[in-house]
């Protein structure tokens, strides 16, 4: 029970009721559209990009709480940062939900996803729209799938 | 245990439904300290102590190779395979055991049937008819033979209930439809097919019936004869046997005039680099060594449904979705998805609040094992704009306490997500 209060923590339900930065971004220099296929999970990811910094970040679609949530905590973090910080901070969410350590304080927040890690079936969740992201920042495609 | 009195055929038959539960040592364990309550059923259900007896046996005393040595082992293993196959044709009510091809599964009776059949019987204009409601398994095997072949899939509607549209069924079946490929229950509703009229129309359209039984043969006991359909395809795994085994029951006469599915041992009566003849019906359709054990279980799992009434199975099955409709309608924010007059055994179902997926993890953690998701059928969750369900699946020894520790799960989503 301790271990699904970890999982469903107030902040994720917060985000997942009132996702940050949710909708079309008119102008976007990147589209990417993510899917998790095991749960029917679509986004679309818009980013703006600007003096190699993430100028401006909005994302749509539907999804379980962790994957909204997730979305959503993802854009408040990434708008305004270097596309090289978004890219460390990719790495670093990966090694939270899949590795053993105990989250960087550098990930603030961020680091209230670190529950999805006892839930192996859910890290899909928590990990879609970082791919997108990483997928829109580095150029290489407009689509991703957590298959 | 009860024994109901004696049928008309003389035999004694389990009217006990509840009892059955015993008989399944899987369901005997904890789940995240809470006892399981396993309502997955329509995507894979539990052994019975019988079934598991027979594999055990069969590995540990009869391993060998079947229909190749004349070594005592090997004539065991044949003999309990061959055993089986029997098993099933009296079950079915098929002709004769060439009917009776042992497959993997659903998927792959259907795909030999697609590969087969339809590479033979398609040209460019022709139709395959399915319903909206159908698995992907009754799907993609036809898209994949239509693309080599020319042919159209045509899928029939269905209704805002659930149940295939028959009049537009109809309307869709025409002089150019050559194949019917249609499920029997529908894994993502419920719903339980017409199969006699949808047999009788596309029969007399001139086309061939392949019925997908996956879901209805833990839950009713086709009578292929009666049915009088081309093909009935179905799964070990969903009813009370292991992964790895299923059956293609197909008529003599279709099965005879269609081409082998894969090359191999078994399949063949002799071969040289010239030509080669291949075996009789059923073995033309089994390459390779088959899943012996498999289908022993298979054999073991028929028997012990065998010895079931069908009629309180029924009863039992129809109470407890009753029950367990009643029980999830009355929360708050509930839909459910899927309510055909006739159904059988799925209940499916979104809450408003919350997404089904985190439903499942959180009904998970009470020890309630249901499935989330699209379950394989994305033409049903468009059709009702879901992105995905939770479902609730039964079979013969679930109860009103595994429905209420469903409630319970349920009730604590709605909590977390208040």
């Amino acid at each position: 029970m301790n271990e699904l209060k970890e999982l469903y923590r107030e902040v994720i339900l917060d985000h997942n009721r009132s996702p940050r930065n949710f909708g079309e971004l008119e102008g976007a220099d990147r589209v990417v559209e993510g899917v998790n296929p095991l749960c029917g999970d679509r986004m679309t990811l818009y980013v703006k990009l600007g003096d190699g910094r993430i100028a401006d970040i909005k994302f749509k679609g539907t999804g379980c709480a962790i994957s909204v949530a997730s979305s959503s905590l993802m854009t408040e973090r990434v708008k305004g940062a270097t596309v090289e910080e978004s890219m460390r901070l990719f790495e670093q969410i990966h090694e939270m939900l899949t590795g053993s350590g105990a989250p960087p304080e550098a990930l603030d927040k961020l680091a209230a996803l670190g529950g999805v890690r006892e839930y192996p079936a859910r890290v899909k969740c928590a990990s879609l729209g970082w791919h997108a992201l990483k997928t829109a920042l580095s150029g290489d495609g407009d689509r991703v799938s957590t298959e | 245990m009860s024994v109901s009195v004696a049928t008309p055929h003389g035999r004694g038959k389990i009217t006990d439904i509840a009892s059955l539960r015993s008989r399944f040592p899987g369901l005997a364990q904890r789940v995240h300290g809470k006892p399981l309550a396993y309502l997955d059923n329509a995507a894979s259900s539990q052994c019975p102590d019988v079934v598991l007896d027979a594999m055990l046996e069969q590995q540990r005393s009869n391993h060998a190779n079947v229909h190749r040595g004349v070594h005592a082992l090997s004539e065991r293993a044949t003999e309990a395979y061959e055993g089986a196959r029997e098993k099933v044709r009296a079950y079915l009510n098929a002709s004769g055991t060439d009917e009776i091809v042992f497959t993997r599964g659903t998927t792959e009776s259907i795909n030999l049937v697609a590969a087969s059949l339809g590479a033979e019987l398609l040209r460019e204009g022709d139709e395959v008819l399915i319903s909206h409601m159908e698995h992907h398994s009754n799907i993609i095997p036809w898209q994949l033979v239509c693309e080599r072949t020319g042919a159209r899939l045509v899928p029939a509607p269905i209704t805002d209930s659930g149940e295939l549209d028959l009049a537009a069924f109809e309307r869709l079946l025409t002089e150019r439809t050559r194949i019917v490929a249609i499920t029997h229950v529908s894994n993502a509703l419920g719903t339980v097919n017409p199969l006699e009229r949808i047999v009788d129309l596309a029969h007399a359209a001139g086309a061939r019936v392949l019925v997908d039984g996956a879901q209805a043969m833990a839950h009713l006991k086709p009578d292929v004869a009666a049915l009088d359909c081309d093909f009935y395809a179905f799964s070990g795994h969903k009813m009370f046997a292991p992964t790895g085994i299923g059956v293609l029951y197909g008529k003599r006469a279709v099965l005879d005039r269609m081409p082998p599915y894969q090359g191999g041992g078994e399949m063949i009566l002799s071969v040289s680099f010239d030509k080669t003849v291949y075996n009789a019906l059923p073995y033309k359709f089994e390459a390779g060594t088959p899943n012996i054990t498999g289908a022993v279980a298979l054999g073991a799992a028929i028997d012990f449904l065998d010895g079931i009434d069908f009629d309180a199975l029924a009863a039992h099955e129809h109470a407890l979705l009753a029950y367990a409709t009643e029980r999830v309608a009355a929360l708050p924010g509930a839909r459910i998805i899927g309510t055909a007059a006739h159904k059988a055994a799925v209940l499916s179902f979104v809450l408003d609040r919350v997404h089904a997926h985190d439903v499942g993890t959180i009904v998970d953690s009470e020890g309630v094992a249901i499935r989330t998701g699209h379950h394989c059928a994305m033409p049903v969750m468009e059709r009702f704009g879901v992105p995905a369900t939770a479902r609730a699946s039964l079979a013969l020894y679930n109860n009103r306490d595994d429905v209420d520790r469903l409630i319970v799960g349920l009730e604590r989503a709605l909590e977390i997500f208040s």
